[in-house]
């Protein structure tokens, strides 16, 4: 299979990350060269295999309804890059 | 007093008897720091001020008797740890002035224990590398070679032992990154079994592959910080709710009678034969020490690393989209409104490396692909983690090299990711089945350490650590020191 | 309504769960606080946190998939669900996607004709709520994260609903259900019960589905069905002039009636769903499953049927009484203290559900208990006092809380039943109205209630009045 600069210019889109022109292009050709390595597991007949998860089989991990404290105003905003009102502030949203 | 070739057991000792003191030890370790560190950049963030007074406050406790088994040791961690009010990066420039606010839970039962925190360890953007060179804090130098990198991601960790800034170390290891640095850098690392050690607080790289472990001087010295940081954690689902063994009690219990598996798929062409030869000799020692050596088939190795790229890469695409900009890290505001905003920080704030494996991953993930790429590498990963049971059934615990090589140049490999990535060849599958292992010194390459792995049963850390312990007795590969003066 | 078409309408409903904490973390989902305060390093998405399942919101998910009539899952689990969005702190929401918790259930409703209609319902699952955006900040939109990771159950339905009306339905149906059990305070206007709609329209006879509008933002019943209909018109005008409905979602204003286009720039979502790495598989076994099943209440359907057919009330009473879970309650503990279903309906019906609803109350706040209102009933059905006058009684009980023994007491409302009292009342009022009470004699037998009325005022309310009225017929006859 063949990646075209398209799919890696979308796939750029989806993960939110703007990419220069060379970049993509440095991307195009190690993304492919990496997918061509990966057709490796296709050699392996895997149509009644379960997938795993979890190497250890885990199941049910709960908490209790009890409230715990919450981090606090002060700490919940410390690292933010711009604040308001006690808010996260972004860029303005136009729904 | 000279405390470098000193275990932690040995250090409480000397504590307890008044010969030397925690703010003495601290003080020794920060002086190793500023007179090496400029070389080797293991240390990223280095706390003296609260180290030595944390340090005076143990010094207390000893003075009034209340000693734990970490009091008063100076110790770092890989700068993955959240470390409340201390700044805790991940080696990327997203997070470069990313205050935590709360304790990663395996870093916090150190502290609990009277460990003193020295300071903050480089390794690669977000765990991702196997060199260290993929740090917005700049590389890390080997200690035993300042042209070669120290492995990775834990690289840090690794170096800082071998430099002797710290007297154990905490990294993560997710496809080798614990054990391939400590062979690169002489020293003993332990990967446990998934879901020994808590995960809360530790910045997530891939998360069902990522596991906490200790690097330290000598296999006790694991051990000891392995007991100190294993155990079940409420606030990590993933953890395992089984008991923790005393991991000193049976350490000197020798290998006489165990069954010790060597799989064929691991000595392979490709085997740097300095490499080879340290691994084939340390077989003898066991031969000799009266264990059985025998041979098993891992037949599903060779798929290992594509299948690893695959999940891992995947769960990273995920685990990194809080990176956004909102809540924290490093904003670049521009045109476009949010999405430009988003598309900015983020490609300002992740490295390539980081960059490629997102991509890598939301294209596995991404519509059309799911099946032929991360459910297929889930599939595999069952297929995987079969050969190691089934081998399980067979023998006591596997023998094999950590690396097919001894450290390389920085450079060397930087500009082809899929060679970087075939490096990890012999320490992947245990993550894949979830299992544990460690390294450990076994030889040299020039001046160059050599690593043996040994991987062990789920769960069952104190016999790998019996074994290593066994082979440490009988020789004095761990003996050797980094020269770096 | 354009009769060529058959309209085609599925149900998506995000009930708001009633825990104390949130799904994934011990935060305290109380609304109303100052704006992020309610948050830890696992809500807002904070490096190295990690999600731990808040077991009552499995408890709350297996209730309602029993109530609505669902095979509940013996192994589930939880997936990621990635979109970038503000409100969205970990960059995905973990929600269920394959393996769901609850699917393959049901809710039969009313239709127009009195008859019933079995609507599916595909699936329930558990999810994470998002924070909130809010756009009217100095600098720019703002995030509070407070409402981040509270427990949502998703309830979505077959495409099974033919009109708005059915919707409601439905809707009702599901509402009254979620309150009943207690998982939800039902607030639709708070968005604790939200509903978005799909709609479609084919011609009659066709069996592939039409193209969907998603409409969103609909917080009250009443915009639900107009929203709706809105849309079924504007498909059928689209329709007719020869056009195409797209798919897209629609959002909802109430004041102009209409909806409009949420065309974004964005392109299509790709949500690249995976099972959480993070989280591990929820296995519930059939004890579980059994134990809250034999906890659940009588539900809502069931107890309107059992009023009529036990209880003998008319299908309106049952209706009315069974339609919120603490009135039933109430009712019930009313029949059993003192029996007579129809004659605790009429109280509970008539007077204090109007009187709860004129003080702007709920059962909750009735300062009448079943206890004190029974009392009450016994005077009544004893003759200590007429059904007038415990009218009066009730208003005091609900003013000062005092038993209606009591208030009679305190009174002197005790009726009066001795024969020579009313009659000499009644001979009083006979002498006063000699020129009426000949008529009276002569047939004109309206009258009657003239002279039960006129004794009634002068005893001030206390004369029996069935007495009255045999000794009227007495003094007739003599």
């Amino acid at each position: 299979m063949k990646l075209t600069r398209e799919e890696v210019e979308h796939v750029a889109r989806l993960s939110r990350l703007s990419l220069e022109a060379a970049e993509i292009d440095a991307l195009t050709g190690q993304m492919d060269q990496l997918l061509g390595y990966v057709e490796k597991l296709n050699e392996l007949d895997t149509d009644e295999i379960v997938p795993t998860a979890h190497a250890v089989p885990l199941e049910n991990a709960f908490r209790a309804d009890e409230i715990r404290p919450s981090l606090g105003l002060e700490r919940a905003l410390q690292n933010a890059p711009q604040t308001e009102a006690s808010c996260f502030v972004v860029p303005k949203v136009i729904e | 007093m000279s405390f470098s070739q000193m275990s932690i057991r040995q250090l409480q000792q000397a504590l307890r008897d008044g010969k030397t003191s925690s703010v003495e030890l601290t003080r020794a370790c920060l002086a190793r720091i500023a007179a090496t560190d400029e070389r080797i950049n293991a240390f990223v963030t280095v706390c003296a001020e609260t180290a030595l007074a944390a340090a005076a406050e143990a010094d207390r406790k000893i003075a009034a008797g209340a000693v734990g088994p970490l009091t008063g040791i100076p110790i770092a961690v890989k700068d993955i740890f959240n470390t409340a009010g201390v700044r805790t990066s991940c080696g990327s420039r997203i997070l470069e002035n990313y205050i935590a606010p709360y304790d990663a839970t395996a870093f916090a039962k150190l502290q609990e224990q009277g460990a003193i925190l020295l300071g903050k360890l480089n390794m690669d953007e977000f765990a991702m590398g196997s060199s260290n060179e993929n740090s917005a804090q700049g590389p890390v130098r080997n200690p035993w070679d300042l042209e070669r990198v120290p492995g990775g991601s834990s690289g840090g960790s690794a170096a800082a032992l071998a430099a002797g800034q710290a007297f154990a170390t905490l990294g993560t290891d997710t496809g080798g990154s614990i054990r391939q640095p400590a062979s690169f850098c002489g020293v003993v690392g332990v990967k446990p079994t998934y879901g020994r050690v808590s995960r809360y607080g530790v910045i997530a790289y891939a998360s069902s592959l990522d596991q906490v472990g200790p690097l330290a001087q000598s296999v006790e010295d694991a051990a000891l910080l392995l007991g100190a940081v294993a155990g079940y954690d409420p606030l990590d689902s993933t953890s395992v709710d089984c008991p923790v063994p005393d991991y000193l009690a049976g350490i000197d219990g020798g290998v006489k009678g165990m069954k010790i598996g060597l799989p064929r798929e691991y000595f392979i062409a490709g085997l740097d034969p300095a490499v080879k030869q340290a691994v084939e000799a340390a077989i003898e020692v066991y031969r000799g020490l009266g264990a059985e050596i025998v041979e098993v088939s891992l037949p599903h190795t060779d798929y290992a690393v594509a299948c690893y790229y695959l999940i891992a890469t995947a769960e990273a695409s995920s685990n990194l989209a809080r990176y956004d900009g909102v809540r924290y890290g490093v904003r670049q505001q521009g045109e476009g409104g949010l999405s430009g905003m988003y598309e900015k920080t983020r490609a300002a704030g992740f490295g390539d490396e980081v960059k490629r494996r997102i991509m890598l991953g939301t294209y596995a993930l991404s519509s059309g692909y799911y099946d032929a790429y991360y459910l297929k590498a889930q599939k595999v990963r069952t297929l995987i983690r079969a050969d190691f049971l089934k081998a399980f059934k067979e023998v006591d615990l596997l023998l094999t090299p950590v690396a097919p090589t001894a450290a390389f140049k920085l450079g060397e490999k930087t500009d082809d990711p899929l060679q970087m990535y075939l490096s990890d060849i012999f320490t992947i599958p245990v993550n894949l089945a979830g299992t544990c292992a460690l390294s450990l010194p076994c030889g040299m390459d020039g001046q160059l350490p050599i690593g043996l792995q040994l991987i062990g049963q789920p769960f069952d850390e104190a016999r790998i650590l019996q074994a290593a312990k066994a082979y440490e007795a009988e020789t004095d590969w761990h003996k050797q020191r980094a020269p770096l003066d | 309504m354009h009769s060529r078409y058959e309209v085609v309408i599925g149900l998506e409903v995000h009930v708001q769960l009633t825990t104390k904490t949130k799904i994934f973390c011990g935060c305290s989902k109380d609304f109303g606080q100052e704006p992020n305060s309610q948050t830890c390093p696992v809500c807002l998405g904070l490096p190295g946190a990690l999600p731990v399942l808040n077991k009552q919101v499995v408890e709350y998910a297996i209730k309602t998939g029993l109530a609505t009539n669902h095979q509940i899952a013996p192994h589930s689990i939880f997936a990621r669900k990635n979109y970038f969005y503000p409100d969205l702190p970990k960059g995905y929401q973990i929600s269920q996607f394959e393996l769901p918790i609850c699917e393959h259930g049901w809710l039969n409703i009313e239709t127009e004709a009195g008859g019933k209609k079995r609507i599916g319902i595909t699936r329930i699952h558990m999810e994470e709520d998002a924070g909130k955006l809010t756009h009217g900040g100095a600098s720019g939109s703002l995030v509070d994260l407070n409402r981040a990771c509270t427990p949502l159950l998703e309830v979505v339905s077959e495409p099974d609903m033919r009109s708005a009306d059915e919707a409601i339905a439905y809707l009702k149906q599901l509402h009254q259900i979620v309150m009943y059990l207690g998982v939800c305070d039902g607030n639709l206007e708070e968005g604790s019960f939200r509903c978005d709609a799909n709609v479609s329209i084919r011609p009659k006879g066709q069996k592939e589905l039409g193209t969907r509008a998603e409409l969103k933002n609909l917080n009250s019943f009443r915009f639900i069905k107009q929203a709706i209909e809105y849309e079924v018109e504007r498909q059928a005008d689209l329709l007719d002039e020869g056009g195409k409905v797209v798919q897209e979602t629609r959002l909802f204003d109430a004041d102009t009636g209409m909806s409009r286009s949420m065309r974004s720039k964005e392109e299509a979502h790709d949500y690249r769903y995976f099972p959480d790495p993070d989280l591990v598989p929820l296995v519930v076994d059939e004890a579980w499953i059994e134990r809250v099943r034999a906890e659940l209440p009588e539900l809502p359907e069931v107890k309107r049927q059992r009023y009529v057919e036990q209880l003998g009330l008319p299908e309106y009473d049952a209706g009315v009484l069974a339609a919120e879970r603490a009135v039933a309650e109430y009712f019930e503990a009313l029949v059993a203290l003192h029996g007579q279903p129809k004659i605790c309906s009429n109280w509970v019906m008539g007077e204090v559900l109007r009187a709860l609803k004129e003080s702007d109350g709920t059962i909750a706040d009735c300062p009448l208990s079943p206890e004190l209102l029974a009392g009450l009933l016994g005077r009544i059905a004893d003759n200590t006092i007429s059904n007038k006058i415990a009218k009066t009684v009730f208003e005091e009980i609900w003013r000062s809380g005092k038993s209606a023994d009591q208030v009679i007491e305190e009174q002197g409302l005790k009726q009066v039943t001795d024969t020579g009292a009313i009659e000499a009342i009644l001979d009083e009022i006979i002498a006063a109205n000699l020129d009426q009470f000949a008529e009276l004699k002569g047939g004109k037998d309206k009258l009657t209630g003239f002279f039960v009325g006129q004794v009634m005022k002068l005893s001030k309310g206390k004369a029996n009045p069935g007495m009255v009225n045999q000794l009227i017929q007495k003094k007739i006859s003599e």
